[in-house]
């Protein structure tokens, strides 16, 4: 149901029946490794090319996300996923594998939210009995895609992210036991000029920030509601930038609550400059951490703002600026 | 022995040259080393870069913008004798062995090696 | 054709860039900077060691010893490039091994490397020039400008 401007509600608590997360070698060396359910210690995943390596990490956390759900992968309706590849082939070919009815989304970073408020969506207006939403990503796959070869020995600025290696998915139905999806609110795009790929922490705080008050205003609430409110990788410099934006709008959120994805995945040691970024930051973080802490009672009420910036090499190099969004959907145990 | 202070000094100082184009400017390590490739043609066409050579040795040749002076010479020397058209077919005579190896070397590195991420 | 000029930005979007300015961690500049002089300095100084030992034991004259001299160096880098270690020195060196034919040797080699999985024709023959391409153009481009505007002086002089 709408509810306000840009956010849905959904009264039939769509349930989060099975999740899974999986991640590479340097997630397996993270601050977050227990919550993984399988971590691959060869970032090839005994692919011959990155890129199949991401579309195999995708499948393993689909399979994984259904087996745990209890539900055949026949009776799921719908497939939605995106990644950060050109033409989102990590979904499309799991998509292949999988055999089930497919919705490619792209939303860069944000797109583990934007899968997660459309499979509830679906739920809720009847329209499927039983989704699979996901979201990948894979370091090296993108860093040759977006940036530099691997290696490459250029340097990169302290404000640079690490793009995370990993896919989360969940299987949503309409009842059962387990996290219930409460209601989402789908973001704007938000410019504000930045045009620094090396800073995307900068170019997407103010989506976030934007996406968050959205929230609180259709759904008149504040962020005493929550226990915890997490983006998805704004990283040191964005989160930062996020807590400032917020204040100088008069929200109050208070810091023992507010994270980002990105700075949790990866340990204080780990060479990852501002933090993790990528399709797989959220899904993973929230399909596997956050997710396990609600089903041992740690958090009752979670809002997870996945953070995307929609640029594309052609775009930076035609001097665009940096156009982002966030999407937020709310889950409670 | 003074030839490998002065490579050291002066190669180290073009490297801090770059560091600060890139580092102020915030361009790219391919837009830093264009620039000085191109100033290195430049200083070359003045006649000041072969002096550098002479003085710093390696410290002059090895960083790029010694590529910009070898395209040059390379140009003027068969411009010398066929003059406009020597332009062209001089341009990569001396620097062919530093296109050759990478080009080379690079597709050997593709043969044996795989990317480690 | 397209306005190449910087997108005027809003009042709100420029207090937005004061705030990512002050908030954002600067550079490192100086430390950047002595890490690139040692390190550009410490490779150049081995380029000077090989041509000396070209000089001395290969029979080659100063000019004549600077092309092996680049062959070997030229090598190095993109044997390191291929055992996984160039991108490590280079994160930590920046221009020190940006700057240096290295810099050159591990952009092609790199590239080259990276995109095996596309095949060797479109993969990585198609793709080795990604990023060094631009210094060969703009080298050759520079040059063929500046000789040309040179001899056409000589030849005004002349006249």
């Amino acid at each position: 149901m709408l509810k306000g401007h840009q956010s849905w509600i959904f009264n039939s608590k769509p349930t989060i029946l099975g999740s899974a997360a999986v991640g590479g070698p340097f997630e397996g060396n993270g601050a977050l490794a227990d919550d993984f359910d399988i971590i691959h210690e060869d970032l090839w995943v005994g692919q011959d090319s990155f890129e199949k390596a991401e579309k195999v990490i995708l499948e393993h956390a689909c399979a994984r996300a259904i087996e745990k759900s209890g539900i055949k992968k026949e009776d799921i309706n719908f497939f939605i996923s995106g990644d950060l590849m050109n033409q989102i082939i990590s979904s499309s070919f799991t998509a292949r594998t999988l055999g089930i009815p497919f919705l490619g989304i792209f939303g860069a970073c944000s797109s583990s939210m934007e899968g997660l408020a459309m499979a509830a969506q679906l739920i809720e207006s009847k329209s499927a009995d039983y989704v699979i939403a996901s979201a990948s990503s894979h370091n090296a796959a993108a860093e040759k895609q977006y940036r530099y070869p691997t290696e490459y020995g250029g340097q990169k600025p302290p404000t640079a992210q690490w793009t995370v290696t990993g896919a989360g998915a969940v299987v949503v139905g309409t009842e059962g036991i387990g996290p219930k999806i409460i209601s989402a609110t789908i973001g704007r795009i938000v410019d504000m000029g930045i045009s620094d790929p090396f800073n995307m922490g900068a170019a997407m705080a103010p989506a976030a920030v934007d996406t968050i008050e959205a929230h609180f205003r259709d759904l008149n609430i504040d962020a005493s509601y929550y226990d915890l409110i997490a983006t998805g990788d704004l990283g040191k410099v964005g989160h930062e930038l996020a807590i400032n934006l917020l204040k100088s709008h008069g929200i109050e959120i208070p810091s023992d609550k507010f994270t980002d994805c990105g700075l949790l995945i990866y340990k204080k040691d780990q060479p990852v400059f501002s933090g993790g970024s990528g399709c797989g930051c959220s899904a993973t973080v929230t399909y596997g951490h956050f997710l396990n802490r609600m089903r041992r009672g740690e958090l009752k009420r979670i809002l997870i703002v996945a953070t995307g910036a929609l640029m594309s090499p052609i775009s930076y190099q035609q001097k665009e600026s940096i156009p982002c969004i966030a999407h937020a959907v709310s889950i409670e145990m | 022995m003074e030839k490998f202070i002065f490579a050291f000094i002066i190669g180290g100082l073009i490297c801090v040259i770059g560091q600060l184009i890139m580092d102020i400017l915030k361009i790219t390590p391919a837009h830093t080393t264009c620039t000085l490739v191109v100033i290195g043609a430049i200083l070359g066409g003045l006649g000041l870069y072969d002096p550098l050579v002479k003085i710093a040795g390696a410290g002059a040749f090895v960083p790029i913008s010694s590529f910009g002076n070898t395209l040059v010479s390379g140009a003027l020397i068969d411009a010398q004798e066929t003059g406009f058209i020597g332009i062209f077919t001089g341009i990569f005579k001396v620097a062919s062995s530093g296109i050759s190896a990478a080009i080379i070397f690079g597709f050997i590195g593709a043969l044996i090696f795989k990317p480690k991420g | 054709m397209s306005n190449m000029k910087k997108k005027k930005l809003t009042p709100i979007q420029l207090q937005y860039d004061e705030l990512v300015k002050s908030i954002e961690p600067k550079r490192p500049i100086l430390k950047n900077c002595i890490k690139a002089f040692f390190v550009g300095g410490i490779i150049c100084t081995i380029g000077q060691g090989l041509q000396t030992i070209f000089i001395t034991y290969f029979n080659f004259t100063e000019k004549t010893a600077v092309g092996p001299t680049l062959v070997v160096l030229i090598f190095v880098a993109a044997l390191f490039t291929g055992l996984g270690i160039y991108d490590h020195l280079g994160q930590w060196a920046g221009a020190g091994t940006a700057v240096p034919i290295t810099g050159f040797a591990n952009s092609i080699a790199s590239a080259a490397i990276e995109h095996k999985s596309e095949g060797y024709v479109l993969g990585v023959a198609g793709n080795m020039f990604r990023l060094a391409g631009a210094i060969i153009v703009y080298g050759v481009f520079s040059a063929f400008v500046v000789a040309t505007i040179k001899i056409t002086i000589k030849w005004l002089g002349a006249m």
